[in-house]
């Protein structure tokens, strides 16, 4: 089963596809609609900012087809930017809509902690995990980001802190995310990624 | 839950290979640098740094394929510079595979560099690389690998980068560097005072008691060392266990 990973034209797409690669995955880098259209499974990766994500899915035509893809059930991973941009909206781009998969907006971090929350976090689980199988509960995670989902999202299933309560792992039907860098957290990462191939079969 | 501190190699790399330096001055090898890369990886480095610090132009095309050969090798992030000038030197790096890009003479001629990195990448790619000496009850920031006195005062420059949106701040201190005599802990708590972004402490790593010291003295989020590492004195998995037993939230597992 070959892995679309949707390449909006910035993003740290090597790391990710090496990360797949080492577990066995195939992989294509999904530039045009009906890549996607065609995926059976579509992994959303993302750095920089929520602007150029949202615009670089529309300059390619590939919001509608994410947005199909979704709602005919096709397993989705959003990684870092990948996940915030599963919401409806972000602090970061007043304006600019997100996919809209879930209904909340995503939040600046607060001025009192060091923004970007950089380095290896924590996790608290909120309930059974899919991506989270086998890993133990003190496990670190490579974070690095300045805007973050509320942890209250009705899909976390489990939570990190910095500044406020945020939503590190989602999981709801179809979808999957990460607020944090899987292709980046060492082993505990990579057990992550083979959790999501593994619970896509 | 708690946000680890980091423990991070650095690789100073010249036409290809890992070298070292004492005080800016005077390079020995000490090794290949995806070589090393993999063991750092394996032996539960937080993060890696890789510096070019040629000078020549066939440098920087060599450059570029290290960070490809070391990329290769990690699943933890890299963070890779020295000498870029411009925000398309900037790109180059980040897409041969590091996760962000340190940027300090270039910045210092023309901040506006900073901020048009920070605006492509995110503040989370864009690292001030801030090299100081002490000057009375301050610091004053040097650039070109530490040759050049820029008449700027640390923490201001720091504050203004950080506005422009540099993410981070790897500070070193030049009179510290290769010297063993330990980090600067009162340089890098003025720093991290200054700054709501995360400060990495270098220069001047010796024993295991100063990772301690620049981490509780010092409010470290993260700290650097090379000739320590690369030569074995010390191993990471040890220094990470010492400072774990003393109370300092450490990444042990990998």
């Amino acid at each position: 089963m070959k892995i679309a990973i949707v390449d909006y034209g910035a993003g740290n797409l090597p790391s990710v596809e090496r990360a797949l690669w080492k577990l066995g995955a195939e992989t294509e880098r999904a530039i045009e609609p009906k890549q996607v259209a065609a995926a059976k499974v579509i992994v959303l990766p993302g750095v920089g900012h929520f602007a150029a994500f949202v615009t670089g899915l529309r300059e390619r035509t590939l919001t509608s087809s994410l947005r199909a893809a979704f709602e005919a059930g096709v397993p989705i991973l959003g990684i870092c930017l990948g996940l915030q941009a599963m919401f409806a909206s972000s602090e970061e781009a007043p304006g600019e809509a997100g996919l809209g998969f879930f209904p909340e907006e995503v939040r600046a971090l607060p001025a009192n902690v060091k923004s970007p929350h950089i380095g290896w976090n924590q996790l608290r689980r909120v309930r059974e995990s899919a991506l989270l199988r086998e890993i133990p509960g003190d496990a670190y995670f490579y974070f690095a980001h300045s805007y973050a989902a509320p942890a209250s999202a009705a899909a976390t299933v489990a939570a990190c802190d910095h500044g406020f309560p945020f939503a590190a792992v989602i999981e709801q039907g179809n979808l999957r995310a990460v607020q944090f860098h899987p292709e980046k957290s060492g082993e505990t990462g990579a057990r992550v990624l083979r959790n999501f191939l593994e619970s896509m079969q | 839950m708690t946000l680890a501190r980091r423990i991070i190699p650095c690789l100073d790399v010249d036409a290809g290979r890992v070298v070292k330096g004492i005080e800016f001055e005077g390079l020995r090898d000490m090794g290949d640098p995806a070589e090393l890369g993999a063991r750092y990886n394996r032996e539960g480095a937080d993060e890696l740094v890789v510096l070019d610090i040629s000078a020549s132009f066939q440098g920087r095309a060599t450059f570029l394929e290290t960070i490809r050969r070391v990329a290769e090798q990690l699943n933890i992030p890299l963070t890779a510079g020295g000498g870029i000038r411009k925000m398309e030197e900037g790109r180059a790096v980040l897409l041969a595979g590091a996760d962000k890009v340190t940027v300090n003479t270039a910045a210092v001629e023309r901040p506006e560099l900073i901020s048009e990195l920070s605006q492509q990448f995110g503040a989370q790619a864009v690292v001030l690389s801030l090299d100081v000496k002490r000057k009375g009850d301050s610091w004053e920031a040097y650039t070109r690998g530490g040759r050049d006195a820029t008449g700027l005062d640390a923490a201001e420059w720091a504050a203004e980068a950080v506005s422009r949106g540099a993410g981070e701040i790897l500070l070193t201190s030049i009179d510290r560097d290769g010297t063993c005599s330990g980090f600067d802990c009162e340089l890098t708590a003025k720093i991290a005072s200054t700054v709501q972004v995360p400060v990495i402490a270098s220069g001047g790593a010796s024993t295991f008691q100063d990772f301690y010291d620049v981490f509780v003295k010092g409010c470290a989020d993260a700290a650097l060392a090379a000739s320590i590492f690369h030569s074995e004195t010390h191993s990471i998995a040890a220094l990470k266990k010492f400072l774990a037993e003393r109370g300092v939230p450490i990444r042990l597992s990998r």
